[in-house]
């Protein structure tokens, strides 16, 4: 599903990610590591195509509409409520049973209590599990992951292990994280950035 | 109509967003009014009906500039726009919907703003007020695409004017026109072409604006 051969990307004159070879098939899952500034979210941007590469090839074989992306931002709303922020996002991604869909998750998420208040009053953690059922929202066949686990309590990063359990094997994952060890046992390929 | 749909999801979200938030009405009306009433003491009474059209244009053009310059700030935030660029909408729709979205706030700035103007300067036939919503259609078109540009940018308080002023010169021109000119139609239509040509651009360039 992606192959990319001695990617390379560059902000001006500044080079942030130089020849990464990449190849994750259909229904595998990447775990991304590196040093703070190696390029995981650079290359985590080109996966979701949201940027493009300076050099080399990079092919991403899945439609935008089935790219699920968790930013360091959590690309939601402030001022909308979770309920609100998810239902547009659900308009937007055509989701199918959208009430059904965003209602399971936020009860799987633990913020169903909380979804008709503002994101803005949420915690970090809460607001990291609603980046999380965006992300999953329209159930997408490629799931791009920057740092899922960071502000996460212990309780909500149990729950993303079993969603990227039941996730393996069936759609395609690349996670990059600092603690690859979290996620050892659902590894299929490993890609380091130096 | 999926179009449609998406689009009117989005400025309902934009107007939802300052009705909680009011970052971006209250700060417009504050400013178009203080004009307004500085002006009006400023102004000598016999300045005639010309000077105060110009001052309303004057007022009208820094008020929606306030306006625009919040119009992305949510989008900001919390990198929202990424979210929204993901989505396998049509990117013109968010900029239509943010079109909208502006245009409605700049609709409600004036809709105090004017009746205020009728009573300290001049009044308002229907070529003129036909001229504001002309231009305020065009400036909110081309400035919300502006102002997406802009929010990528560092400076973005200082590019902002830079770009958007110049290209509200002839809105400034055809607004003017139709309040003061015999021939106030002839400007209406300039204004009617101005709007199509700049929002067809607009709708055209956004996708590439909001992607590398």
């Amino acid at each position: 599903m992606i192959r990319g051969r001695d990617v390379e990307k560059r902000y001006g004159r500044k080079r942030v990610l130089r020849g990464v070879d990449i190849a994750v098939p259909r229904g595998g899952f990447a775990v991304v590591t590196g040093a703070n500034g190696s390029g995981k979210t650079t290359l985590l941007r080109l996966l979701a195509g949201l940027a493009l590469a300076t050099r080399g090839d990079l092919v991403v074989d899945v439609d935008r509409s089935q790219i699920g992306y968790l930013a360091h931002e959590p690309l939601v709303y402030r001022e909308l409520t979770a309920m609100e922020n998810l239902d547009l996002f659900g308009r937007l991604y055509r989701v199918p049973e959208r009430r059904e869909r965003i209602g399971m998750l936020l009860e799987r998420f633990t913020l169903w209590e909380v979804r008709n208040e503002r994101v803005s009053t949420y915690s970090r953690g809460m607001t990291q599990r609603l980046a999380l059922c965006r992300a999953l929202l329209h159930d997408p066949d490629l799931l791009v992951l920057d740092e899922p686990y960071s502000a996460l309590d212990e309780d909500g990063a149990a729950v993303l292990d079993a969603e990227l359990e039941g996730l393996a094997g069936k759609h395609t994952v690349v996670l990059a994280t600092h603690d690859p060890d979290r996620v050892a046992q659902l590894q299929t390929a490993r890609l380091a950035l130096a | 109509m999926t179009y449609l749909a998406d689009v009117a999801a989005l400025t309902r979200k934009d107007l939802r967003v300052e009705l909680r938030g009011r970052d971006t009405l209250p700060a417009m009306l504050l400013f178009v009014l203080s004009t307004l009433v500085v002006f009006h003491f400023a102004i000598p009474d016999d300045a005639g009906e010309s000077a105060a059209y110009g001052l309303l244009w004057v007022a009208i053009v820094f008020t929606a500039l306030l306006g625009l310059a919040r119009a992305w700030v949510p989008e900001q935030e919390h990198g929202v726009l990424d979210g929204l660029v993901l989505a396998p909408c049509d990117r013109s729709a968010i900029w239509l919907g943010k079109t909208l979205a502006t245009l409605a706030f700049l609709l409600a700035a004036q809709a105090v703003a004017l009746p205020v103007f009728v009573l300290f300067f001049e009044p308002l036939d229907a070529t003129a007020l036909a001229g504001v919503l002309l231009a305020d259609i065009g400036i909110c078109a081309v400035g919300s695409l502006m102002s997406a540009m802009a929010a990528a940018a560092r400076a973005r308080e200082v590019l902002l004017p830079l770009l958007v002023l110049p290209l509200a010169i002839p809105l400034v021109v055809g607004g003017v026109g139709a309040a003061v000119s015999a021939d106030g139609e002839r400007f209406l239509l300039f204004l009617l072409l101005y709007d199509a040509v700049f929002a067809v651009l607009s709708w055209a360039s956004f996708e590439y604006v909001v992607t590398e």
